[in-house]
């Protein structure tokens, strides 16, 4: 996640689940973490035991709420209000960790006299291009500097694109030199950080709070209060998120605001504190740390850009950081080619880096179902995945598979991927007919995890193993098997040809060992290409730290780089826990970075390197040995002294001063200012989601202006909103989410007797009074319906859905949607997601399915024709009213100065 | 025919429940066969096999008891520092997902404008997907951009999945892709 | 203390008497237990039935759910001092069969297929069940039942109809290989503790003592009393409102009290049937 990258040079969860029972305060927000992580859950609980707060703020109250020892509602969308309310709660009363703040974030650092905050522009930063929808970051720079990216000038550099950083990872930027040449050490200056934070969020007062989220000013100060008395140098407070965070149009920033928080109140890199990042797949953080995401490359390395980059020094040196570990970018990069492409990659064709496809400004998941609906992707292969039921907008990814020409899915079951040329809502309605796809499709069955070896990293970056324990049957495979033969395939299909677009194919390392009948890779020799060795001798490499820039090293992904060190598959470490001293259990698995457990952990060490606390004791400097010692790997230089101070021209890792515990980031602190790294500003601020009842109440733009829309995509209409005419069509908040019985989509759940069972089938929560309003009837039926679709479902009343009393009195109500089901399965129903709609988050394209408005009504919904009829119908009358008086936003309207 | 007496008195449940102080026929005296043999079957495996639950990203650890080449249960690894040998409702079900009575074994086809699966060996699938992309990518190579940048890639094939995928699948993923010039490989992550 | 009926006749094969202990103010309701015990005792699964009660659709304990996870959304804080925020309260429960000490159930059964384990526990020997269903009514809290499925052939172990009396037999065969039963393995909170009766109610007692410490609204414990009307259950509960409320019997006796007089008659009239058919042998040879 950028909102963690950008913040701590990382993007990752900064500590581990075991130590969450170490917190004094846990704050689940975005997350349910009970229902959706019940076993992680278990350290939430033994802290409880201990004496711990736990606050939940959550939209409903779920089953996480009902085992905190406070539970705040809030309405859908509102979390960077709260938030920002916390950290004018903290600022105002001068609350925040003084030392930690002074020496470990960039609070005293001066920015650009250029820059203007959103509480100069109404609701815009600086820079805002109202053509290009989009920001010039120039103004928001540190004082004096001029920004360098590190895997940011594909963001920012050349043409600002939309969004490079990752959905899960992202990594900070990087600047000039070691230290900013404009600091206020007093944080006094009036642009200095600290200040223009307060400036910032001087608004978000709790009554603001309140009745911006639909929360009482006793709660939400009562959450500002337990955070602040838990956190300091004997106390630590931790946050836990989860997509309730990342899907929405303003994600990231929510992540940056929780980040800010934890920044000012010395709650990063410390036991009992962090930031939880909670990943709902398997193997999610390792899907972007070795990505199967279009704009990086493995580790994080940024994909080349086609409108950038003439040769590969341009590229190095645009993505090198002169100082932190970015610095040796050129060394992860060259190795990396040298694991695509072995002795086809030297220095001589520039490792082949102008041979690299290079990606333009999104061609993310969503920007792809555009170009099926409009003809331009032939083909596609979808592995593990349900786009027709899981992604926003379900229907219009149906009708995009509808125009591909060939398809390919391999997953266990026949889901609704699989089958939507004959069973799916469009084929109910008459809009598709399977006489008339074109679509060539090909499923093919997959292997179970008990089935293939192989590791997923989890949610706290942790790698591990698991063992083939069956092999599997008939046509079943791995995908590594799928994979490693199909390139075998097209490879001996290519082998004569000389064609120039081949070339980099035929230069492709594909050879592995296999074994089995079925010709099995091995997954082991995999994972030693990504840890990487020494070409010449062999050696397996220990750490990236032996990354060599000139060829000789070979390395899949320098982030995980020490996951097979001496030649020993680290992941597969599964040394009980009993066995070792301590939580940390250092012997399990494997973590990135170098096994460090929580991440920058020498903040656990005042500036001088000793614990803040006999309490709070995790890593610090041992004088007599002259090196960093604790509980955990620190994540530090281990013979770096505190007291070190970078000489001239230093670079990389050694122009990180010894009192700066954030070493990725290239002044080696936490930013609570992002000057660099996020397409939607340098401060988190509160918008509106993108469909929304409501004005924003602090500023005329109400919401994100950089959140991508498509405004001409027939399949993707919108709402009205706010004070629109036709708004009222909409008038609901809905949520969707995850039950702790099903897994997202389905496809692993439904099909399970024992789970099918225990959530059989698609249902709404809503509140007896909205039950009252609208005519709902407990375990009846209603119809749910926006611009896109309409869905039916069995109707739970109930008062964990509580309506919340906004601005003026007035009410808003909130709709509750699991969107587990689909047309395949033991058990089916409707779909959730072809509810919602596909704009995004201009950061990381990820879809606002927690926040969007819909009507409600009683009853089953129209069947067959009469189906689109019924959506098209209200569309017609919402949008004919909207477009009498439509609404006007300064992102469309200002021109900046 | 005396033998024959104290066998059917021995088996009748009155008497073995006086002679072994169970006069009630509550305890011990109503034993069955089975209830006196009973094995848990983790202890007839012939392999245990640790693994990762396949669900969420917590990472809990999995024991997969093995005999006569088939799972025959899956519960939580004890030595796990994560987990503690607990599972959810989902990851105690991972055997039954393997299992599932609506799992594929075989592969299917649909040819254009079909309406119903095809029978296809796995061997001919394999062929055709290389034989697609090949061909598809041949017909819609981009050197450069419409800007006349360099792009060598195709914009007409697209990759989506990998986030309950191996490590190690996904690395082979998107190696293949890269070399291959396809750029849209996506995963659930974006989602 | 009191002793379960029918565990005494073990006497040098007896084990420590075992059971749970659900300590429902920390059960999240994730229903892990209902699985874990599916997949180990390979239970059907039990219909796919959304009853729009909160977040349970098994109902209730069964031939087919031998646990139950039950959900009462309420409007009550859940401290009383009002703390825990919006006044609301979820609370879940993991029910299960309470392994009686005195089981009426055991006394009902006219076959000797339900018994009293050498673990103290009371199973239903799937070998010996035909199906009468005497137990069923006996039983005070309605655990017993008959499985009425139809044959599934795909399923080995379901292939023919099934009329017999299922129910949780607190992993009969996991205990005689020295684990503990798969739901308190797989419960993610330790929600559902396994252990040696004694030990677990001296841990519920001080379990009791912390909760009324800070305050917890309701807090007490169920079927921990060797003196009640079952002579303490072996599976006890720990719960934050009335039994009534979770659908428990708020004092449950055991349906056979007077049933021992019943039986001594018996076996009078069985001793003496005894005497009679040896005589009928007696005589026929001579």
């Amino acid at each position: 996640m950028p909102g963690l990258g950008t913040s701590f040079g990382r993007g990752g969860a900064t500590t581990f689940q075991q130590d969450l029972q170490n917190a004094d305060c846990i704050v689940i927000m975005g997350s349910n973490m009970a229902e959706n992580h019940p076993v992680g859950f278990q350290w939430v609980m033994e802290a409880r035991e201990r004496g711990a707060k736990v606050i939940h703020v959550d939209p409903r109250f779920t089953r996480t709420s009902a085992m905190a020892t406070k539970h705040v509602g809030i309405r859908a969308g509102s979390d960077i209000a709260f938030l920002g309310g916390i950290v004018n709660y903290i600022l105002e009363r001068d609350l925040y960790f003084r030392e930690y703040v002074e020496h470990y974030t960039n609070a005293p650092v001066i920015i650009d006299e250029e820059f203007a905050d959103t509480e100069e522009l109404d609701g815009l930063f600086s820079g805002w291009d109202p053509e290009e929808r989009k920001y010039d970051i120039e103004s928001w720079m540190y004082e004096g500097m001029e920004v360098h990216g590190s895997g940011g000038e594909s963001e920012q550099g050349f043409k600002p694109t939309k969004g490079e950083a990752s959905g899960h990872g992202g990594h900070g930027g990087a600047l000039s030199h070691g230290e900013p040449p404009s600091e206020d050490e007093t944080m006094q200056h009036p642009r200095c950080v600290l200040q223009l934070l307060k400036k910032h969020y001087a608004r978000y007062t709790p009554e603001l709070v309140a009745e911006t989220c639909g929360c009482s000013v006793e709660d939400f100060v009562e959450v500002c209060e337990t955070l602040v008395a838990n956190s300091g140098r004997e106390r630590t407070s931790a946050f836990c998120y989860a997509v309730g965070w990342t899907q929405h149009t303003v994600g990231v920033q929510m992540i940056r605001a929780c980040a800010v928080i934890q920044q000012l109140l010395g709650n990063i890199g410390r036991p009992g504190g962090g930031i939880l990042a909670l990943r709902g797949h398997a193997s999610i953080q390792g899907s972007t740390d070795i990505p199967t995401l279009y704009n990086i490359l493995p580790g994080y390395i940024p994909m080349p850009h086609a409108e950038s980059y003439g040769d590969l020094d341009n590229y190095i040196e645009a993505n090198t950081s002169p100082t932190g570990w970015w610095g040796h970018f050129r060394a992860y990069f060259v190795s990396l080619m040298k694991a695509y492409f072995g002795e086809n990659a030297n220095a001589d064709n520039d490792f082949l880096f102008k041979s690299l496809p290079r990606i333009d400004d999104d061609n993310s998941a969503y920007w792809t179902v555009e170009q099926m609906l409009a003809g331009k992707v032939k083909g596609y292969i979808i592995a593990g995945e349900n786009p027709a039921v899981g992604h926003a907008n379900g229907k219009a990814h149906r009708l995009g598979l509808a125009r591909l020409e060939w398809l390919v899915v391999r997953d266990v079951v026949e889901i609704e991927s699989a089958a939507f040329w004959y069973d799916s809502p469009e084929v109910e309605s008459g809009e598709l007919k399977p006489e008339e796809i074109a679509t060539e499709v090909f499923f093919l069955p997959a292997a179970a995890h008990t089935e293939k070896d192989g590791s997923f990293t989890n949610t706290q970056r942790l790698l591990q193993w698991h063992w083939q324990a069956v092999e599997p049957k008939d046509d079943c495979r791995s995908d590594l098997w799928f994979y490693f033969h199909l390139g075998r395939r097209i490879k001996q299909r290519l082998e004569e040809s000389e064609e120039q677009r081949d070339k980099l194919i035929k230069a492709l390392r594909w050879e592995y060992p296999t074994h089995s009948a079925i010709q099995e890779p091995d997954a082991e020799a995999v994972l030693q290409e990504v840890n990487g060795w020494e070409i010449a001798s062999g050696k397996f490499l220990t750490g990236y730290p032996e990354l060599k820039d000139d060829g000789s090293t070979l390395c899949g992904c320098w982030i995980y780089c020490g996951c097979f060190k001496d030649g020993i598959n680290q992941t597969a470490r599964k040394k009980p826990h009993w066995e070792q001293d301590g939580h940390v259990a250092p012997e399990w698995a494997w973590a990135w970075p170098a096994n460090r457990r929580i991440i920058y952990n020498r903040a656990s060490a005042d500036p001088e390197g000793n614990p803040w606390s006999e309490r709070k004791r995790y890593v610090w400097w041992d004088d007599g040995e002259e090196k960093w010692t604790g509980l955990d790997v620190p994540d530090f230089k281990e013979d770096k002294r505190p007291d070190y101070v970078p000489p001239d021209g230093a670079k990389a890792e050694d122009a990180i001063a010894g009192d700066h515990p954030f070493i990725m980031q290239a002044d080696g602190r936490a930013w609570l200012y992002v000057p660099q790294g996020l397409e939607d500003g340098p401060l988190p601020t509160h918008y509106e989601p993108h469909e929304s009842p409501f004005d924003n109440p602090l500023y005329s733009q109400r919401a994100n202006p950089g959140r991508q829309q498509n405004q001409d995509l027939a399949e993707d209409p919108y709402n009205p909103v706010a004070d629109e005419p036709g708004a009222e069509i909409y008038p609901y908040v809905v949520t969707t989410y995850r039950l702790t019985e099903h897994h997202t989509a389905g496809g692993m759940t439904r099909t399970v007797p024992y789970l099918a069972e225990l959530q059989p089938e698609m249902f709404c929560e809503v509140h007896p009074d909205l039950a009252r309003e609208v005519g709902l009837e407990h375990g009846g039926w209603a119809t749910i319906y926006t611009s896109r679709s309409a869905i039916e479902a069995r109707v739970m009343v109930t008062e964990r859905v509580r309506p919340l009393k906004m601005k003026d009195g007035r009410t808003v109500h909130q709709v509750g949607l699991p969107y587990h089901w689909g047309s395949r399965g033991l058990v089916t129903g409707d779909s959730a997601n072809d509810l919602a709609h596909m704009a995004l988050d201009p950061n990381v394209h990820i879809q606002e399915v927690k926040a969007f408005t819909c009507g409600i009504r009683p009853g089953r919904r129209p069947r067959g024709p009469e189906l689109p009829r019924f959506v098209a119908e209200l569309r017609q009358q919402a949008h004919s009213r909207r477009d009498q008086d439509p609404r006007v936003e300064p992102e469309e309207a200002r021109k900046t100065s | 025919m005396a033998m024959e007496l104290s066998r059917l008195l021995e088996s009748w449940p009155a008497l073995r429940q006086l002679r072994e102080g169970d006069p009630l026929g509550l305890g011990k005296a109503v034993q069955s066969p089975r209830s006196q043999s009973l094995v848990p079957r983790i202890d007839e495996a012939e392999h245990v096999v640790p693994s990762i639950c396949p669900y969420c990203a917590v990472g809990c650890g999995q024991l997969v008891y093995v005999k006569d080449g088939a799972v025959t249960h899956i519960e939580g690894d004890p030595a796990s520092p994560i987990s503690r040998g607990r599972l959810c409702p989902k990851g105690q079900a991972s055997k039954s997902y393997a299992y599932s009575p609506l799992r594929e074994y075989k592969v299917k086809y649909r040819r254009p404008y079909g309406t119903r699966w095809e029978e296809l060996s796995l061997d001919d699938a394999m062929d055709m997907i290389a034989e697609r992309i090949v061909e598809t990518r041949a017909d819609t190579w981009e050197t450069e951009t419409e800007d006349g940048n360099p792009a060598n890639r195709t914009m007409a094939i697209g990759n989506l999945g990998g986030a309950t995928l191996d490590n190690e699948e996904n690395y082979l993923i998107k190696k293949l892709m890269t070399g291959l010039g396809i750029v849209q490989v996506e995963n659930q992550a974006r989602i | 203390m009191t002793v379960a009926d029918g565990w005494e006749t073990y006497a040098d094969e007896q084990r420590e008497r075992v059971g749970f202990f659900t300590d429902t103010s920390v059960c999240i309701g994730c229903k892990a237990c209902e699985v874990a015990c599916k997949e180990w005792n390979l239970v059907p699964d039990d219909g796919h039935v959304w009853t729009g009660n909160s977040y349970d659709n098994t109902g209730e304990l069964s031939a087919n759910t031998w646990r139950h996870v039950a959900f009462v959304e309420q409007e009550k804080p859940l401290l009383t001092n009002g703390d825990g925020g919006t006044g609301l309260r979820w609370l879940m429960e993991s029910d299960v069969c309470k392994h009686c000490t005195h089981a009426a159930c055991l006394d009902v059964c006219p076959t000797g297929s339900l018994f009293r384990t050498e673990f103290g526990t009371v199973v239903v020997q799937q070998d010996i069940c035909n199906g009468c269903g005497y137990c069923v009514p006996a039983c005070p809290f309605g655990v017993l039942d008959k499985r009425h499925l139809a044959p599934a052939p795909d399923l080995p172990a379901f292939a023919k109809e099934d009329g017999r009396v299922w129910k949780c037999t607190l992993c009969y065969d996991r205990l005689k290989g020295g684990h503990e039963p798969a739901c308190a393995k797989a419960c993610p909170t330790k929600s559902i503790q396994f252990g040696p009766l004694e030990e677990l109610r001296e841990r519920a007692d001080a379990r009791l003592a912390k909760l009324e410490a800070e305050g917890w609204n309701g807090a007490q414990l169920y079927g921990r009393d060797p003196e009640d009307g079952v002579g303490g259950f072996g599976a006890f509960f720990l719960l934050l409102d009335e039994p009534e409320v979770y659908g428990l019997p708020p004092d449950p006796i055991v349906t056979t009290r007077d049933l021992p007089e019943m039986w001594t008659n018996m076996l009078a009239a069985a001793g003496a049937l005894v005497v009679g058919v040896a005589a009928a042998f007696v005589g026929g040879r001579s």
